[in-house]
């Protein structure tokens, strides 16, 4: 019998392998618990209890989830076209510029059923905007996107506090921040939105957006899997000389994957300016930007999987703040070393552990087989 | 007119301050790329490194053991890094993300249990830094017009490590031009077929180039937590990585170009506190946001070739496999 007889499954690469990864890096995640005097398995308590023990837990968890959906999505779009967008933050930023411009010009005058597809409308096209410059100069001026990305972030960030300081301020005012939305440029919040129905919710930041997130999982793999742009991108992404040899011009394949994934990280200035803060005012992306990189790549660039992912991030996130609310020793900070080490060992250190878990496979699959060849 | 000139060569003088961490991850990110390898993580690195010095200069007062911490932790970074794409051929900017991100998280959560002060390290006795070292006859000469002025502002009164970063530049040069190694550097980054045909290993090569911007990101490090300032603070890098980074493509990945866009960027940091409010004539006031933005937006300007061309290492961000 020869072990070469055995294929490898389809589960074992697209399930047991990445789920292999995140646990260890949850494994190293508990060691550097331990390490500084903090019992890792009380510390899952604690975080699973925070993110999901009651119904303001679970809202904060849910809102930070609809955020890295957002960026997930967009770092996995880019990804399918075999690009790697890291300016998901900037085009964030941008796109809630975007949000927040177009509230303060029109929200005197137009109800909020004319405001919410409006504000949409300028996230995704001011996201999609300041990704289409680092695509232009990747697909037609030959600069690398992942450098270019990287500059936009800090150009985003530059020009936000120049506009928030100088321009956007509301007078009189001494912290940077514009004057709040009236009640039509407010996205209502989730707890609202039950009350309408007569439930009583406590109020947390969750608003409408996670429908919107939800519609823009299966609007993404509708596009992806299912529509000839969908197609041509995940061709180039495959193989770009292939591609071109199927007709399909890379350049214009790099524009559309990028906008559609600035447009994608736009949408988190819905969530937080128009769904949570109601004005303009800085940072408000908080590294959600980043994060979507490892979502994206822990939710192996499928909706279902980010989703997933997000879920689990979110949970790290509010879970995390009770920790830190909980446990002196620990702070939000801990959330963001988890977060390096899920790009660490799902992302860089993918194939680590292919080589093992294909041979521990084979082996056990070996042993089970010979009894029954054996008997037959 | 003097005062003028006065203030132009304080500037100067901030300048070099401000550009050391840049130049020695310049550098550092000179020996990776021209390797092969992307290096997105000299901020994670620098950060790192960073804490480790501050820690170690706190709790055993030496800034010797201080320089030697940070650069080990530094070099440990820059291994894993290896091991991720030369060893695993995982994606180079990947792993360089997510060791920037494992290192914000971890340098204050690693400060905060063992120091209890919000991420930061216990100030630094001077006893433990590197200290302004004034020149021999500084005082004296300061006297004399011009050169005086020159010598003891702009050439004296710098900490050890301020001339040790420019003294990388001339030896980084001379080890990338000059030696063997240099030779098999620039070879391996262009053509890895070839070295490795010539019977030399491409991952050893790599690794050696990793190991020396490790080196280089320690010292940057070590240089903002205990001689530039007195602490580690949280994220004290603040994007000095990547504008040294954006300084090396400046530079097209060689020594001396690099060290000069190092420079002018700090010098744009520099005179951004002197410039703002000021009034220029036809444009008004320049907004500080612009200068502090300006290294990003030309080396974007000059990576879409509107400036010269950058051409990056032929073989950069591809993991060598061998042709069996």
């Amino acid at each position: 019998m020869s072990n070469a007889a055995i294929k490898i499954p389809r589960w074992v690469d697209v399930g047991l392998i990445p789920l292999v990864n995140i646990a260890l890096a949850f494994l190293v995640s508990g060691v550097i618990l331990f390490a500084i005097d903090v019992d890792p398995l009380q510390a899952v308590e604690i975080i699973l209890y925070g993110a999901f023990g009651y119904d303001e837990a679970l809202g904060y968890t849910l809102y930070y989830t609809t955020n890295f959906v957002f960026t997930g999505l967009a770092v996995a779009v880019a990804f399918h076209a075999g690009l790697f967008n890291i300016g998901g933050e900037g085009q964030a930023y941008i796109g809630g510029l975007g949000v927040g411009l177009g509230i303060l010009a029109v929200d005197p005058y137009l109800p909020f059923i004319v405001i919410l597809p409006l504000a949409i409308a300028l996230a995704a096209a001011f996201g999609a905007a300041w990704a289409a410059i680092p695509a232009y100069l990747q697909a037609y001026r030959g600069s690398h996107i992942v450098i270019t990305t990287i500059m936009f972030n800090f150009i985003a960030y530059s020009l936000m506090v120049y506009l928030m300081v100088n321009v956007l301020i509301q007078p009189g005012s001494m912290s940077p921040e514009s004057r709040e939305f009236a009640e039509s440029g407010h996205l209502p919040f989730m707890h609202e939105v039950f009350g309408w129905f007569g439930m009583e919710v406590t109020p947390s930041p969750l608003n409408l957006s996670v429908v919107w997130a939800a519609i823009c999982c299966v609007l993404v793999w509708a596009f992806i899997w299912r529509t000839r742009w969908g197609y041509e991108i995940r061709t180039v992404g495959a193989n770009e000389t292939a591609a071109v040899y199927a007709g399909i011009d890379p350049k214009k394949v790099t524009l559309l994957a990028m906008c559609v994934s600035g447009a994608l990280a736009g949408f988190v200035g819905i969530n937080e300016v128009m769904g949570v803060h109601h004005r303009l005012l800085l940072n408000f992306t908080a590294g959600y930007g980043f994060t979507g990189i490892a979502v994206a790549l822990m939710g192996r660039n499928h909706p279902v999987g980010i989703v997933l992912a997000s879920l689990l991030f979110g949970l790290l996130y509010q879970g995390g703040a009770e920790l830190a609310f909980e446990e002196p020793k620990v702070t939000r900070e801990m959330v963001v070393t988890i977060q390096g080490l899920v790009i660490l060992f799902s992302g860089a250190l993918a194939y680590m552990m292919k080589g093992p878990v294909e041979r521990t496979y084979v082996r056990v699959a070996g042993l089970l087989q010979r009894p029954a060849a054996q008997g037959g | 007119m003097t005062d003028f000139l006065f203030t132009l060569l304080l500037s100067f003088d901030a300048t070099l301050r401000v550009a050391t961490p840049l130049v020695f991850c310049a550098m550092a990110g000179l020996f990776s790329e021209r390797s092969g390898v992307i290096d997105i993580s000299l901020e994670g690195k620098m950060l790192a490194a960073a804490f480790a010095a501050a820690s170690m200069a706190a709790v055993s007062g030496s800034a010797w053991l201080a320089l030697g911490t940070g650069i080990a932790v530094s070099v440990c970074l820059a291994l894993l890094h290896g091991f991720a794409c030369i060893t695993h051929r995982g994606d180079q900017v990947v792993s360089g993300v997510a060791i920037n991100i494992l290192v914000s998280g971890l340098t204050v959560v690693l400060g905060i249990a063992w120091f209890a002060r919000g991420g930061q390290t216990p100030s630094v006795p001077n006893t433990a830094r590197f200290t302004p070292i004034t020149w021999p006859g500084a005082e004296t000469l300061g006297e004399v017009p011009v050169i005086g002025a020159i010598y003891s502002e702009l050439l004296s009164g710098h900490n050890l490590l301020v001339y040790v970063a420019f003294l990388m530049v001339p030896l980084t040069w001379w080890i990338v031009y000059r030696t063997r190694f240099g030779l098999r550097l620039r070879a391996v980054g262009e053509n890895p077929n070839a070295v490795d045909t010539a019977g030399i290993s491409v991952a050893r090569l790599r690794y050696s180039a990793v190991s020396c911007a490790g080196i280089l990101c320690g010292f940057a490090g070590t240089y903002l937590s205990i001689a530039q300032n007195a602490a580690f603070v949280r994220e004290m890098t603040a994007g000095q990585g990547y504008i040294a980074l954006a300084a090396l493509i400046f530079g097209k990945w060689r020594p001396v170009p690099a060290m000069l866009a190092c420079l002018m960027f700090g010098f744009l940091d520099a005179i951004a506190i002197r410039l703002q409010g000021v009034e220029v004539p036809v444009i008004g006031p320049i907004p500080v946001q612009l200068i502090q933005a300006l290294p990003y937006v030309l080396t974007v300007v000059l990576l879409a070739g509107f400036i010269g061309k950058a051409v990056a290492p032929k073989a950069i961000g591809r993991p060598y496999v061998k042709e069996r």
